[in-house]
């Protein structure tokens, strides 16, 4: 479904990224960790080219995502993503937040997009707050207004970079929760976070970045039972012992 | 005190002073407002834009039309204008397009530059992940800039954007020097040929001040309600 193929990417003289190379199969729940500053956000924000990167290349569903031919906002209407800091639009209500792209860049019906954007709404229990603006939401409800605003647009596959990084202890659960249910039920995802509980309940595949490489690329029980690079059982042994 | 004034040429000139001259220097206002405001987050996008011959070029428009005094481009274009007019027409004659659109053109093209700087700064102070999540959506630039950008980026600075307009219906008065009966031309004209200076330049001023401040207290007044809730 993506696939990332030797792609390097510089902020001027200094490279952020090098080499990276590795892909996520249909179905597949891939978690991206590393200490801060390894890359990994720079590297999910290159898979709908929010970032560009220099060397390499991007597939998404067969479609290259470098390729200056590329329809990108056709591409990424189908690439659901889900940031730190949830990005909701402050001057949109809720339900304006879950319409928007469908009806514009889908081209779906006012009705038919509420409709679909209530019933996400109240996939995430937030049906409630629908006509609310975001600034009246907490952080975590907000986080999953923003994960019902991706899946309104029917999205192949998801990225998730730090989703929980924002929120309060005590609200993190509740976001996680619902990405749980959503990789049980087969979505396609790539997720940045530092969360090993999650990872440990639903990733197929971790990596862990160090540096701008992909230090590792394993299978779930092969990174948490034997991370085979230093610098994978170091970080590990850091943050679980929290 | 007052002895030697009359201020009676106040009251018998009102008419012309508020029928002519204020309704043309609010609609100059009005219209160079919208305008400028227009045009201004035009350029305010391509001084954004990555690619350079752009951004360069509306750096050079805003840079120059913020350098040279407002008097001069108004007598510039009010010269050149009609040089230009006739020579779209094809036939090269000038045609006088008369001091009305003459200033609506100069201040339009100059207040745009200003309005530029603030729509610049409004742009900016919204979150680069606001853009990211539009895109990510699969709005095009053109989208993300409209639905999400530029109305908050417009409330963030539309108390700044008060605050021009009212120096913008200040300068409007400088159209006296292509002989435009605004509120100040208007005043000009009765002061001269009543030889009422005193009255008339006071009343003037009274005005001025008048509208001007209140204004600007509104402008403190929606500075704190148009905060968006975070």
């Amino acid at each position: 479904m993506i696939s990332i193929e030797n792609v390097s990417k510089w902020y001027g003289s200094f490279q952020v990224l090098t080499d990276c190379t590795t892909g996520v199969a249909k179905g597949e729940v891939v978690v991206v960790c590393g200490p801060s500053g390894s890359g990994k956000s720079t590297l999910i924000k290159c898979v709908n080219a929010l970032e560009p990167f220099q060397k390499g290349s991007i597939t998404v569903d067969r479609v290259s995502v470098g390729d200056p031919k590329t329809d990108l906002p056709k591409l990424r209407a189908r690439i659901g993503m889900v940031f730190q800091n949830f990005e909701l639009f402050p001057h949109m209500s809720v339900t304006q937040n879950l319409t928007l792209g469908q009806v514009k860049v889908l081209g779906r019906g006012e009705d038919e997009a509420r409709q679909r954007g209530l019933k996400l709404l109240e996939r995430v229990g937030l049906i409630a707050h629908k006509d609310k603006y975001p600034g009246q939401l907490s952080g975590g409800q907000q986080q999953r207004v923003a994960i019902a605003r991706a899946l309104s647009m029917d999205p192949i596959a998801m990225l998730f970079d730090e989703p929980t990084s924002a929120l309060d202890p005590e609200m993190i659960n509740e976001v996680l929760d619902v990405m749980v249910d959503l990789a049980k039920e087969g979505m396609t995802m790539m997720v940045v976070t530092h969360e090993m509980g999650f990872a440990r309940k639903v990733a197929h595949r971790v990596i862990f970045m160090d540096a701008g490489k992909i230090v590792e690329d394993a299978k779930k029980d092969d990174f948490f039972g034997k991370p085979r690079s230093d610098r994978a059982q170091q970080f590990l042994s850091k943050i679980l012992h929290h | 005190m007052f002895t030697g004034y009359d201020f009676d040429v106040i009251q018998r000139s009102l008419p012309y002073l508020f029928k002519e001259g204020m309704v043309f220097t609010l609609t100059l206002t009005a219209l160079a407002m919208v305008g400028g405001i227009f045009f201004g987050t035009l350029l305010a996008m391509m001084r954004l834009s990555s690619i350079r011959v752009v951004s360069a070029l509306a750096g050079g428009y805003v840079n120059l039309m913020r350098s040279l005094p407002l008097v001069l481009v108004i007598f510039w274009f009010f010269f050149l204008v009609p040089y230009l007019y006739g020579a779209v027409r094809g036939d090269g004659r000038p045609i006088a397009i008369g001091p009305f659109y003459s200033a609506l053109i100069t201040f339009t093209m100059f207040e745009a530059a200003y309005y530029c700087e603030i729509m610049r700064a409004g742009i900016q102070s919204i979150a680069r992940g606001q853009v990211w999540s539009g895109y990510a959506l699969g709005l095009n630039y053109w989208q993300t800039m409209g639905f999400i950008v530029l109305p908050q980026a417009f409330r963030n600075m539309i108390p700044v954007l008060l605050t021009q307009t009212i120096i913008l219906f200040q300068d409007t008065s400088l159209v006296y020097v292509i002989s435009a009966t605004d509120f100040l031309g208007a005043a000009a004209k009765v002061a001269n040929r009543d030889y009422r200076l005193v009255e008339m330049y006071t009343f003037v001023a009274v005005i001025y001040f008048v509208i001007s401040y209140s204004l600007s207290l509104l402008v403190k007044r929606l500075q704190d309600k148009v905060a968006i809730i975070r």
